[in-house]
């Protein structure tokens, strides 16, 4: 056959099998194929050891780490506010639902109360996090399945999306917007008007990706019924988000332990019960619309007030009080040189991010520093569950199964 | 010790009953519930939590290096049960000098990949894990980095 000579390809053949005795045997052979690191659908570098009985997968071995930077080591030698950099780095697709989760432990542990303008103002910036990272994925998993026209269409929403963050932080995708305390800046000027300009018109380009989607027969063909997982087993592998949710379980930490006042809003938790990959496109389609409603409550309620938490020690004063005011600029002096002590104790904070349960474990000693942080990446949880997920389904299903998780391998290898 | 106020807690009162010596201390700080588990008992309590109080979830398990205190390692574990929207921590304490604690990946098999993170991380060791190699780094590195006497910066030599 010659197997041999393609790089990456092995053939084996049991000891003692029919097969190693008499090669004109038909044979059953096992083939151990290689995919990834650097195969496309795999978005980054996630190694896959497959082992194939012909075009049925036996068993697959994930390989991560790949990505690993050390971000949970470099926490501990910048101070807090210099850690929310670090963070946007985890998952480049959600830096914002980062963000907000390392903000949200620490103010837990300095016991800080966020004004409800910033809170809104990170409840709509969330969200529209969450509309880009869906529409990478949506994008991504389309091309990798075949319908390449999608992807067009979803990058010029996201082109939108990254602009407004542009707007805010002057930064495209590695905002760090939010900061201990509230936000890095005042809102820009315009701000309104630009967010509700793309909010108007959002919902009915939803409706174009479903037309291009929903109702297409190679799309349905090549999703329905595959990357199917049972629910006890994904809760018992570590899958969170839409995963869960296609599953049927009505799980969203935004609504079971609300956080930065998402209490206030109205949405739904969409879920399916088909548990396959279609469901959980359709998940993440209706996750859209319903964080589009999330966006336009925020513009029409948005509340009056300061961008930031009334604590001096934590937060830097404004430009024109540093300058008149003595206290105001010991202040400054004091948070630019060593940062703020933060009182010693430990919180686990957890926020629904695009992708599921996105968690912080902070530990402080009192100092300025973290003495620990712990990053729950749900991406590494979901990753966990793909030879469960693939074992038995064909090769050519592999890609749509894992391309319906949408991991970033950044969130996974951290 | 276990002060008053735990025993409040349902949970707390259930397993002073189920594995008294087991429950070695806690705390409730910040609306969070953490409880300190012999290091040897970790496997029975995790079941009996799993079993009992619905905590379907093994939301992470990590480490705390409180280098140079003895005991020196902290493993942490997160639970969680959207049954009963809950979250818990348990802790365990383990000595600098080969620390070992047993794998409860036979209560949630996510443990699987946490568990190897912090054995690469940390060079804590799970007894019964069923792959317990590194993960995260190299199979060759040398030393754990998230241990506090392992250098930021600086060439290997």
């Amino acid at each position: 056959m010659g197997d041999e000579d393609i790089p990456g390809v092995t053939v084996v053949v049991p000891e003692g099998s029919a097969e190693a005795e008499d090669t004109e045997a038909p044979r059953p052979r096992r083939m151990t194929l290689n995919m990834g690191p650097q195969h496309p659908s795999t978005h980054g570098v996630l190694r896959l050891l497959l082992e194939l009985d012909g075009e049925t997968i036996v068993s697959a071995q994930p390989d991560i780490g790949y990505l690993h930077t050390g971000i949970e080591k470099e926490f501990e030698v910048k101070n807090y506010q210099q850690g929310v950099t670090l963070t946007d780095r985890i998952d480049y697709l959600a830096p914002l639902s980062n963000n907000l989760c390392y903000c949200l432990a620490a103010e837990k542990l300095l016991g800080l109360e966020i004004p409800p303008m910033a809170q809104w103002q990170r409840v709509m910036l969330t969200e529209l996090t969450r509309l880009n990272s869906h529409l990478v994925w949506l994008g991504t998993h389309a091309i990798d399945i075949g319908a390449m026209s999608v992807f067009l269409y979803c990058f010029r929403e996201r082109e939108d999306i990254l602009r407004i963050f542009e707007m805010y932080s002057g930064q495209r995708m590695m905002t760090s917007y939010f900061r201990i305390g509230g936000l890095a800046l005042e809102p820009p000027r315009g701000w309104h008007k630009r967010i509700k300009d793309f909010i108007d018109v959002f919902p009915s380009r939803v409706d174009e990706y479903e037309e291009l989607l929903t109702n297409n027969r190679i799309w349905i063909g090549r999703t329905k019924g595959v990357g199917f997982i049972s629910l006890e087993h994904m809760l018992d592998w570590g899958v969170t988000g839409p995963m869960l949710r296609a599953a049927g379980l009505k799980w969203d930490t935004r609504k079971a332990q609300p956080y930065s006042s998402y209490d206030k809003f109205d949405f739904e938790i969409p879920t399916r019960t088909d548990n396959d990959v279609y469901a959980r496109y359709l998940v993440r389609i209706e996750e859209m619309r319903q964080s589009s409603r999330i966006i336009k409550q925020a513009l029409e309620g948005m509340p009056e007030g300061r961008w930031t938490a009334d604590a001096p020690h934590v937060v830097l004063p404004d430009r024109e009080k540093m300058k008149t005011q003595m206290e105001a600029l010991i202040y400054h002096f004091k948070i630019v040189t060593e940062g703020f002590r933060v009182p010693a104790g430990e919180v686990y904070q957890v926020i629904e991010s695009p992708r599921g349960e996105l968690g912080y474990y902070m530990v402080s000693d009192g100092t300025a520093k973290p003495y620990r942080v712990h990053v729950r990446g749900p991406s590494f949880g979901n990753l966990q569950a793909i030879p469960e997920m693939v074992k038995g389904t064909l090769i050519a299903d592999v890609i749509a199964s894992i391309g319906s998780m949408d991991f970033v391998l950044g969130d996974s290898d951290r | 010790m276990i002060a008053d106020e735990l025993k409040s807690f349902p949970v707390v009162a259930a397993l002073l009953e189920a594995a008294p010596e087991a429950l070695t201390g806690g705390k409730f700080d910040r609306d969070e519930l953490t409880l300190e588990i012999a290091a040897q008992r970790i496997v029975e309590v995790c079941a009996h939590l799993k079993d009992e109080w619905k905590f379907a979830r093994l939301s992470t398990v990590t480490a705390v290096d409180w280098y140079p205190e003895e005991p020196r390692f902290e493993v942490v574990y997160h639970l969680h049960s959207p049954e009963r929207n809950e979250r818990l921590r348990l802790k365990c304490r383990l000595p600098g000098e080969n620390p070992v604690i047993d794998s409860v990946t036979v209560v949630w098999r996510s443990a699987n990949w946490y568990e190897r993170e912090t054995f690469d991380l940390f060079g804590i060791r799970f007894c019964n894990h069923p792959d317990l190699r590194r993960i995260m780094l190299p199979e060759d590195w040398e030393g754990h980095p998230l241990r506090k006497d392992h250098p930021v910066t600086g060439d290997r030599v």
